[in-house]
């Protein structure tokens, strides 16, 4: 048997264990990653077009078409989102049929897979309203899956915010609409930017759903009924075709840039969040 | 002449029938105090003054409170109502801005914009409350950097500011220390003379020093009321006896 100390030391152990474990293969990924491809990231790189025929490798226009479809997916989400959370925390009636309908119909929407929203985009959007190929039509497609994370958490940092000073506020005669814009809004205001940019980790980060809808021209859009290609479905394009070194390289480039603007991504949301648990209340 | 006048008043969570056929007068411009344990009911009937029991859900009230005559379960507009009956809570609670912004927010959220007359009711507001001189020279500093019995004093000038009638104090000193009580009992000492107070205690022995009237609860019932002398020196019934002698509560 052993004793009661050898057993703290064992499962003390395996937990150090699993810490390292998982420390240890998100440094090596990184590290593999970025150790093959930081040496084919310079200047041109980022800013270069790019042509199938191989004249040109930039990534430029992949990185112009992930920021307008950022803020296309935001500029829908986050109003439709905030304004859901506000409704279902402020005005619905705990409980009621509808709250219901609408926290069952959040948390299917975030359980289904990315692919298939990229299906109903390419029918609906694409097809059906004849949007064809284009940022907007990835865009409403990454929106309606970005819609849960902004909605629950927005509910959360909504509901953080103390019953204190609803009862004050409204004691002191303000309306509802005056407490929820001047007082819960700007005390739930990190948690939101925070949901905010988790949702761009998500757009970012999603190939599926995009390429599907978005289409993978791979030039700079003129507006956003044209095709583009994100730099992950660029990334996903370029893993399909590697045959040389060249590629190999091209494709550990892309995926470095990917990966250092996802750990700023993640900074951001920590830095956000520091300032959520310090807010003053 | 009364500022409410509560008639048959009962007042049920659910199926909890927390206040039982309540009749109380509360008369103008003097300090009422209502007494009693823990869940007697006290704290919920001054709720139902100026209806913020109307924030929870399932409550369900029967009978009338009158205020100034009129029926505030009728025919009141729920939101006047209140900018005339102002609250003040157990815990401070400031809003997460700065002081003058707090004092400020009820009048702005009335739709007053002009800054020099905003100016001047938060000024007078805070003499009022007798936090002037504390924070005259840091009104747009966070609300938050004031110690608990300056945010006290801080949520009674938000009260003040929006010049109400009556000022409803649900334990405003529960949360404070001995000498931030004291500054508030002191400073209800002016308030009386231009508002009708109506303060729920646990403290018996504030309630014999601030209030002219006073109210015992029990089990959500009103057992006793009248001027706070008699009730301390001479109550009529026991069971008052019985709480203010420390029998139990």
């Amino acid at each position: 048997m052993l004793s009661r100390n050898q057993k703290d030391l064992v499962l003390n152990g395996l937990i150090w264990l699993s810490a390292i474990f998982t420390v240890f293969f998100l440094l090596w990924i990184v590290f593999y990653i970025v150790s093959n491809g930081i040496a084919y990231v310079d200047w041109a790189f980022i800013t270069d077009n790019y042509s199938r025929t191989g004249d040109e490798v930039g990534i430029w226009p992949m990185i112009v078409s992930t920021i307008y479809m950022v803020a296309l997916s935001l500029a829908i989400a986050a109003p439709i989102g905030v304004m859901t959370a506000i409704y279902l925390t402020e005005y619905a009636k705990a409980g009621s049929a509808l709250v219901k309908v609408i926290r069952f119909c959040t948390e299917s929407l975030a359980g289904i897979p990315s692919i298939i929203y990229g299906l109903f985009g390419l029918t609906f959007f694409v097809g059906v309203l004849g949007l064809g190929f284009s940022i907007l039509a990835g865009a409403l497609t990454l929106a309606i899956l970005i819609l849960p994370v902004i909605i629950r958490t927005s509910e959360e940092a909504i509901i953080a915010v103390p019953l204190a000073y609803r009862e004050a506020s409204y004691g002191l005669g303000a309306s509802r609409l005056y407490t929820i814009v001047r007082l819960i809004l700007p005390a739930a205001m990190p948690g939101i930017a925070t949901a905010l940019v988790l949702s761009i980790g998500r757009i970012i980060g999603e190939s599926a759903p995009v390429f599907l809808t978005a289409g993978m021209v791979a030039s700079i859009p003129g507006s956003i009924f044209d095709s583009g290609r994100t730099l992950t479905v660029h990334l996903y394009m370029l893993t399909t075709e590697l045959y040389t070194q060249h590629d190999w390289n091209m494709a550990f480039a892309t995926a470095t840039v990917l990966i250092v603007l996802v750990l700023m991504i993640n900074l951001i949301t920590k830095l956000i969040s520091s300032r959520f648990n310090k807010a003053s209340y | 002449m009364n500022t409410f006048d509560i008639k048959n008043l009962d007042l049920f969570y659910g199926d909890n029938h927390a206040l039982k056929s309540i009749n109380l007068a509360i008369p103008h411009k003097q300090v009422t105090a209502f007494i009693g344990p823990s869940g007697c009911g006290k704290s919920t009937l001054l709720r139902t003054l100026n209806r913020m029991n109307d924030l929870i859900a399932g409550v369900t009230i029967k009978g009338s409170v009158k205020f100034d005559d009129a029926d505030i379960y009728a025919d009141v507009d729920v939101r006047k109502l209140r900018t005339r009956c102002g609250m003040v809570f157990q815990k401070p609670n400031p809003f997460p801005m700065s002081i003058w912004e707090n004092v400020a927010f009820g009048q702005k959220a009335q739709g007053l914009t002009d800054k020099k007359q905003l100016d001047a009711i938060v000024e007078e507001a805070l003499r009022s409350a007798a936090l002037w001189d504390e924070v005259k020279d840091r009104l747009h500093t966070h609300a938050f950097g004031l110690s608990g019995g300056q945010q006290q004093r801080l949520c009674i000038a938000r009260t003040i500011a929006m010049k109400p009638d009556v000022i409803l104090m649900d334990e405003p000193t529960s949360a404070l220390d001995p000498i931030a009580t004291a500054k508030i009992e002191s400073l209800m000492e002016n308030l009386r003379k231009e508002f009708t107070v109506v303060i729920v205690t646990h403290s018996m022995s504030q309630a014999k020093r601030i209030a002219d009237k006073t109210a015992f609860f029990l089990m959500g019932e009103l057992i006793e009321h009248g001027e706070t002398q008699q009730i301390f020196n001479e109550p009529n019934d026991s069971r008052t006896r019985g709480y203010i002698s420390g029998d139990f509560g």
